[in-house]
């Protein structure tokens, strides 16, 4: 290739030359962005505008999926971006349309999903003079975005986009926002492509881990007599040959396996290795093997309240390793005998590695005596509930659901509650990228729209959303979504007519007194799927209960399946809040739960 | 064995260690200078339950559009420790320097001191700044204005010294830090 000519290079950068909501069109295709999710309004016309015409010129090149509610389309950019690694992309207006979407934005904050959100603002010139929908949108955001920007001039919009997409996928990933106000949408300015900017931050994340703390916690895993791993959502978001690794690592070290909500089916449930979820309402022998083991191998995972239980009593007498792409997150709950900051996949790779270069071999006579262990508390079987001939129970319902389903291409999201925790303790993920939930801001409201995202990211998979009947009002309106976007989205809503996480709680800790837990007035679930044009289907008999789940899988529409489940049913196990891992509380039947909480317990969340 | 970090996890958030010994920590920030940087700063202390005794913010390089911040908090060990990995993940902080860890640190102040007396308080006052090596900036017949600069320590001395002398007003700008020697951060 020659040198351009002067005139060349005066012709191209004519081309190049575009308006700002031009830059944002042009800016996604270069980011390989195939879908995006908003709601256009006042501030955001002119990018409303450009994607028009790029559909207009190069057809749906860029589709744009128009939500019901912008916290839909946060959700359902978390939903995508979490099924399959790539970040989610939302665009909304300014003001009403900024803070609806920021639920979401906090949402992938905690869970770490990749996520850059477009929002409009109004210009430049009427910014601070309370505006007509104006809203400190950078200010209201600071706290709860990665990062974000406030565009003044159009000129850089290219490296900011660039940058935020950077940004937003790299590191711990997160939501990263980029406030334009809608006359920098209209100013021209030379676009340039992702290789063309240079970041004006200083930002690099560390990916590679230290090898001699790799070496040093390679030997202590060998010498280890109680070994277990504790995963989390970090190796999910390190990509599918970090799941892969782990598998690797985990068969090497004979090392049982659990893990935290986010990181369900990092390690595959069908594995023997594996002790099911840790935490609240854990099993109990990921619980009790969490208590007791001797070295505690945390890959991607941050010590959350709800793992760890009363920190004082938490694994009392374990060595720790800490892995986290994060440096904040190591010793910031809990003190760690080795912190390494690094990329999940990447480290668990040096691990192999350094296990194989060392000749290190497990103790396999220890691991044997600790199996034994393992397998006495699975004895307690802390998972079974008695099954009734009059009503469903819900755990069955997850059970029959997952029994039906699982030689299916599936992915499950939920909403946030009692279903929630069934359906992490009772379907069995064996891949990673299958399982979408608000984990950490515990959002009700998250299910629905997310998996119209992942419905949009996997057109032929059979995309599930396990809802409660509260949960689910939160964001009812996106099923209009899913309708007319064609999205088969199945929405299997156990509906105990009670807030079930709530009445439990205030039946564990406040005297069976349920404050406005009880929900009223609910809408027919089978006539309201039908208003918006999707399938409704009822079931409350036990014994119609696969053919129903079966109709409802048969089906090529969205459907509302209402599933009547026993009302007053209790999710345990869980280890009451205020209490260490070893002290459960187990489905006996005979036990007064109302009084295992103390005091101090009653205080904490 | 009971001091083993393993069987004693000490955390941010763990309440038991409510009563371990506070102390005074200077953080010097590089960070790049553009609207909401000190936002992003001062919101992370607010968000994350961070005192902040002091704190300075000024630009320090318009050509590489850097401005440094000079923050002075309290906290247990484990808690600075956060604070330093926290401020680092801020994308807008190009750099963290604990200051009060570096022996090469070094920390001054400068302190506006309004004093109003007479008579043998006015004579004393003025005795004291010499001692302190502030400088007289405005007087009055019955006033003085001092500048005083130096470590914190010093400052908090001579404002002692100066309270029962009549002291009205007092003005401080926070600490700034620079290591010594030849590097730069």
């Amino acid at each position: 290739m020659t040198a351009p000519t002067t005139a060349q290079a005066f012709a191209t950068a004519a081309s190049r030359e575009m308006t700002g909501a031009e830059i944002v069109v042009r800016a996604l295709i270069d980011q390989g962005v195939d879908t995006l999710f908003g709601y256009p309004g006042g501030a955001v016309l002119p990018i409303y505008d450009a994607l028009f015409q790029d559909n207009e010129t190069h057809g749906p090149r860029l589709q744009h999926i128009l939500v019901r509610h912008e916290q839909g389309a946060a959700h359902a950019a978390e939903g995508y971006a979490r099924s399959t690694g790539r970040p989610g992309v939302v665009l909304v207006t300014s003001g009403p349309g900024a803070t609806n979407a920021i639920t979401g934005i906090v949402d992938a904050l905690m869970d770490s999903i990749p996520m850059v959100v477009f929002t409009g603002q109004v210009p430049t010139h009427l910014i601070g003079t309370d505006a007509f929908q104006e809203a400190d949108t950078v200010g209201i955001t600071r706290a709860c975005t990665k990062h974000n920007y406030l565009v003044k001039d159009a000129a850089d919009l290219p490296r900011i986009i660039h940058e935020a997409f950077h940004i937003a996928t790299t590191g711990r990933p997160g939501p990263v926002l980029i406030d334009i106000p809608k006359d920098v949408q209209f100013s021209k300015a030379l676009y340039q492509s992702p290789d063309e900017v240079s970041f004006s931050h200083g930002y690099a994340p560390r990916t590679k881990g230290d090898p001699g703390k790799i070496t040093e916690a390679a030997r202590l895993i060998a010498k280890a007599r109680r070994p277990l791993f504790y995963t989390g959502g970090g190796v999910i978001n390190a990509g599918p040959s970090a799941s892969e690794k782990l598998r690797t690592f985990a068969a090497l070290t004979g090392a049982p396996v659990t893990s935290t909500l986010m990181g369900l089916g990092a390690f595959p449930a069908a594995d023997p290795a594996w002790l099911g979820m840790v935490g609240m309402h854990g099993t109990f022998e990921a619980n009790n093997a969490m208590h007791d083991c001797d070295v505690m191998i945390c890959v991607g995972a941050r010590f959350d309240d709800r793992v760890t239980g009363r920190l004082d009593a938490f694994a009392p007498g374990s060595k720790k390793i800490h892995i986290d792409i994060d440096p904040s997150s190591i010793n910031k709950n809990v003190r760690v005998d080795i912190g390494i900051v690094g990329d999940a996949g990447s480290v668990l790779d040096d691990l192999i590695a350094a296990w194989r270069v060392e000749g290190l071999e497990a103790n396999r006579g220890a691991l044997d005596d600790w199996w034994r262990q393992i397998d006495g508390w699975r004895a307690r079987q802390c998972l079974r509930y008695t099954p009734s001939t009059t009503a469903i129970k819900p755990q069955q319902a997850i059970e029959r659901l997952y029994a039906l389903t699982k030689d299916r291409d599936a992915y499950i999201t939920t909403e946030v509650g009692q279903h929630q925790m069934w359906a992490a303790q009772f379907y069995r993920f064996q891949e990673p990228n299958r399982w979408m939930t608000s984990g950490g801001l515990g959002t009700m409201g998250y299910g629905l729209p997310a998996a119209v995202g992942v419905q949009l990211a996997h057109p032929g998979s059979l995309v599930i959303d396990i809802a409660g009947e509260a949960s689910i009002q939160m964001c009812m309106q996106e099923i209009s979504t899913a309708v007319q976007y064609r999205l088969p989205i199945k929405i299997f809503i156990l509906n105990n007519e009670w807030m079930g996480m709530v009445r439990q709680w205030q039946q564990l800790l406040h005297g069976e007194r349920y404050s406005q837990s009880y929900s009223e007035s609910l809408p027919d679930f089978v006539k309201l799927a039908e208003a918006y044009g999707a399938v409704g289907i009822r079931c409350a008999d036990p014994a119609e209960l696969d053919a129903k789940i079966q109709e409802m899988i048969d089906s090529p529409h969205p459907v509302i399946f209402d599933c009547r489940v026993e009302k007053l049913e209790n999710c345990l196990p869980m280890i009451p809040s205020g209490k260490a891992h070893n002290e459960m509380i187990l489905p006996e039947g005979d036990e007064d739960i109302g009084s295992v909480i103390d005091e101090a317990g009653r205080k904490l969340v | 064995m009971s001091t083993d970090t393993a069987t004693n996890p000490a955390s941010a958030y763990d309440l038991s260690h409510k009563d371990e010994v506070e102390n005074l920590a200077t953080f010097a920030l590089l960070v790049d200078n553009e609207a909401g940087v000190l936002h992003r700063v001062v919101g992370l202390f607010a968000a994350r339950g961070y005192n902040i005794e002091s704190l300075t913010v000024a630009e320090t390089d318009h050509r590489a559009h850097t401005s440094r911040i000079t923050i002075v908090t309290r906290g247990a060990p484990h808690v600075l420790e956060q604070i330093e990995a926290q401020l680092s993940k801020v994308v807008s902080v190009r750099r963290v320097h604990d200051v009060t860890r570096d022996p090469n640190g070094i920390e001054r102040e400068l302190a506006l001191v309004k004093v109003r007396g007479t008579g043998g308080d006015r004579v004393e006052a003025l005795r004291v700044s010499d001692i302190f090596r502030a400088k007289v900036i405005d007087t009055t017949s019955e006033s003085f204005v001092f500048e005083i600069t130096g470590a914190p320590g010093k400052i908090d001395s001579f404002v002692e010294l100066m309270r029962p002398l009549g002291l009205v007003e007092l003005s401080r700008t926070g600490v700034l830090s620079i290591e010594r020697g030849a590097e730069g951060m």
